[in-house]
């Protein structure tokens, strides 16, 4: 797997920063914005120059959400221990919503006049990114899509690979997603007014919304065949996934969750699990009103009065949009690898709706199960379980 | 478990948004871009919920419902809905980038926001509905279609559901189109309908369209064919496309031979038609051949319009004349393949059988 995120450019520095409780959230400095007063940002630290020169692309050719992409696709690759990409059925499922609007927003009336930024036109389509990732990677003659199911993209796209394996479609799946800060997405969530001017606080009762994120997340899937042809070490078990519709309002979780809980139930029903086989939960946790409300509602409705130890670690990084799914997929990883819940920075005051207190401090905790959280605009919402041995 | 096409919706533009003719009669344009035919909306969404729609909402919409009707398909009956779209409602995007660039930032309402989001038209429909089912959306290129079709494909095979509404829609905007002029994306020169494949000039005749099925494990009364299969490659080279082609049916039990029509998604564009004429000239020479971005134009989900004649022909066991490339006959036609590319890149293959 590998990962690029405020906190931190790899896996390492993202494990490194989670045990340290370190956050990425600051002011915003590579975007100017007239709100960069008012909102806090997990930003990734490279400029764009730096990502450029450390991947060998020319000034000013491809996307931020292109550079962050191959940054953490390179990751994956290597730490897959793949040689050649092209040597088993391999396919490249990405998610992002903002795609190369970073670029679009900047040059949207330049193009006529300035033929030395027109690359940039094509790189509006949310699946130029993907495809410049592939290119980049070498993968030829092969699967390679786009998923955009706005917060839940990066979820849906692991959820969409391990299927295709299952299916028998792929030998391998590289999957994950890619999204980078823009004005696009500030000012869009900022008129929903559902952006923090302060830290995150996920599950509180101040909580005042979001901090927007950027980042880039990828996992490398195999087939039980191919792991066992190359005699890979396998880091951990996709074995259940669920997607739901909340079908309620276009931007809104419904009051009580209703897809979430379809979502989480569908993917233990894949995984042939029970809730109480489930040590951990990596909730979606925005932190804003609507949804840590709905989400713990739903998890109430399916655990009980057993939910287990749960957290959201989108105040370390900001809610990275697409990439969240795949993030946080990496954090599950990390968090079975390890045996350690990460830690729901800027918690102090339990919601007066229910009394459910996420983890708070870095903790030790035997894992054999990890349940994801994603859900997204247009009812979206999506869940997957991580497993240390396969079920 | 076999994977049905029970129904279809189009809107584009041609006058395709009623079931009961097939291109009978063609509307021919001079341009270098076409918008859709539009329905009477009035007749399918109630006008205070249109006037909120944006242009892709509207078009999927009427699209979807003519093919749940057809299919006499109850709305709870559907299990998922998964869309392709290259560009989602781009002009809600780009109006609010503009309204962003315009106004430093200020005085933004969240409307065009909410609707830029790729997933709008899947969500909108799900909403609709009431469908709290699999809900996907494939943002791909030329080859967003066919990851929709691909994932429901492998839903009813593999059981997870057992009716599946799928759909391509994209919308024409202006700022898209300018730009795209500029690249030499779209043709410089206007183009006649039926002069498009001879046109001899770079780029293609850019459009829009809505094109929903639905998908089931088992064949309704009014189904159109039996999906066999659909693959996509992201590259391909000119020199390729041949032997995939072969692969892709020798993996489905079938040679060149079997195939009685073939859909080309030719639109004209000098530079990357060659693709087409490696089968068109070769494999399937002696085939009957048929092309269509003619009437549809060229946009991400065009291959959705190829994918409706492709249902369409082998149920009425009837080949249009003005989507004729060759004179061959298809007499009681079988098996009909589709192969789209876009600018060389994002190839698809897909194969349907009578039903």
């Amino acid at each position: 797997m590998g990962i690029i995120s405020a906190i931190g450019n790899n896996v390492a520095e993202n494990y490194a920063s989670l045990i340290a409780g370190k956050r990425g959230i600051s002011r915003i400095s590579q975007i100017e914005t007239i709100h960069k007063d008012e909102i806090m940002v997990g930003e990734i630290t490279g400029t764009n120059a730096v990502l450029e020169k450390q991947l060998g692309f020319t000034e000013n050719e491809v996307s931020r959400t292109v550079l962050i992409g191959c940054i953490a696709a390179d990751e994956a690759i290597s730490n897959a221990g793949i040689l050649d990409i092209n040597n088993a059925r391999t396919g490249l499922i990405s998610g992002t919503t903002v795609g190369g609007m970073d670029k679009s927003e900047q040059y949207f009336y330049d193009y006529f006049d300035r033929p030395e930024v027109r690359q940039h036109i094509t790189g509006l389509h949310a699946g130029d990114s993907t495809k410049k990732i592939a290119t980049h990677l070498g993968l030829e003659e092969s699967f390679v899509t786009t998923i955009s199911t706005a917060c839940s993209s990066s979820a849906n796209a692991i959820m969409l690979g391990a299927r295709m394996i299952k299916s028998g479609k792929l030998d391998r799946a590289i999957v994950g997603g890619t999204d980078c800060l823009s004005k696009f997405t500030i000012n869009g969530f900022k008129t929903l007014l559902i952006l923090s001017d302060t830290y995150s606080a996920p599950f509180d009762e101040e909580r005042k919304g979001l901090n927007l994120g950027e980042a880039a997340a990828y996992l490398v899937l195999e087939s039980d065949a191919l792991v066992q042809k190359e005699n890979k070490k396998v880091l951990g078990y996709v074995t259940g996934y669920g997607n739901a519709n909340d079908a309620y309002h276009q931007t809104a979780s419904s009051e009580h969750g209703d897809g979430a809980l379809l979502a989480m139930e569908k993917a233990l029903k894949t995984a042939g699990m029970q809730a109480s086989d489930i040590d951990y939960v990596n909730a979606h946790g925005t932190a804003t009103p609507n949804n840590d409300l709905s989400e713990g509602r739903a998890l109430i409705r399916l655990f009980g009065e057993k939910v287990p130890e749960f957290s959201s670690t989108k105040a370390f990084t900001g809610h990275t949009l697409a990439a969240a799914g795949g993030v946080e997929a990496v954090y599950s990883v990390l968090a079975l690898q390890n045996d350690t819940i990460f830690p729901n920075l800027n918690y102090t005051t339990p919601m007066k709706e229910f009394a459910l207190d996420p983890i708070t401090e870095v903790t030790k905790k035997p894992l054999r199960n990890v349940l994801s959280n994603s859900f997204g605009f247009g009812g979206n919402c999506s869940t997957l379980i991580f497993s240390k041995d396969k079920s | 478990m076999p994977v049905y096409i029970n129904s279809i919706g189009s809107v584009s533009a041609q006058k395709t948004f009623d079931n009961s003719l097939f291109l009978e009669e063609i509307v021919r344009y001079n341009d270098t871009v076409l918008e859709i035919i539009a329905p009477n909306y009035k007749d399918y969404i109630p006008p205070a919920a249109a006037r909120r729609m944006a242009k892709g909402i509207k078009m999927s919409t009427v699209s979807a419902k003519t093919a749940m009707i057809e299919a006499g398909m109850e709305e709870d009956e559907i299990d998922a809905i998964i869309v392709g779209t290259g560009l989602g409602c781009i002009g809600d995007s780009e109006k609010f980038v503009s309204d962003i660039l315009d106004n430093d930032e200020q005085f933004l309402t969240p409307t065009r926001f909410i609707q830029s989001s790729h997933n709008t038209v899947a969500g909108q429909i799900a909403l609709g509905m009431g469908c709290k089912g699999h809900n996907f959306t494939y943002v791909h290129s030329a080859i967003s279609f066919e990851s929709a079709v691909m994932d429901a494909k492998m839903q009813l095979e593999n059981e997870e559901a057992k009716n599946i509404l799928v759909g391509g829609v994209d919308e024409l905007v202006d700022h898209h189109v300018n730009t795209h002029r500029l690249i030499g994306h779209i043709k410089q020169e206007p183009v006649e309908t039926m002069s498009v494949l001879t046109s001899g000039t770079k780029g293609a005749v850019f459009s829009e369209g809505a094109h929903f099925f639905t998908l089931s494990n088992e064949k309704r009364s009014s189904c159109y064919s039996e999906l066999l299969a659909v693959e996509t490659f992201n590259t391909l080279a000119e020199d390729q496309v041949a032997a995939k082609t072969k692969s892709f049916l020798s993996e489905n039990g079938m040679g060149p031979d079997a195939i009685d029509v073939i859909i080309l998604g030719y639109n004209g564009d000098v530079e990357f038609d060659g693709y087409y004429d490696t089968l068109a000239t070769a494999l399937f020479k002696d085939t009957a051949q048929v092309y269509y971005k003619h009437l549809s134009g060229e946009f991400d989900t065009a291959s959705g319009f190829g994918f409706w004649l492709g249902n369409k022909l082998l149920k009425q066991q009837r080949i249009p004349d003005a989507v004729r490339l060759n004179s061959v006959p298809a007499n009681s036609a079988q098996n009909a393949l589709i192969y789209n590319q876009y600018r060389g890149e994002n190839h698809s293959l897909t194969l349907l059988r009578k039903c």
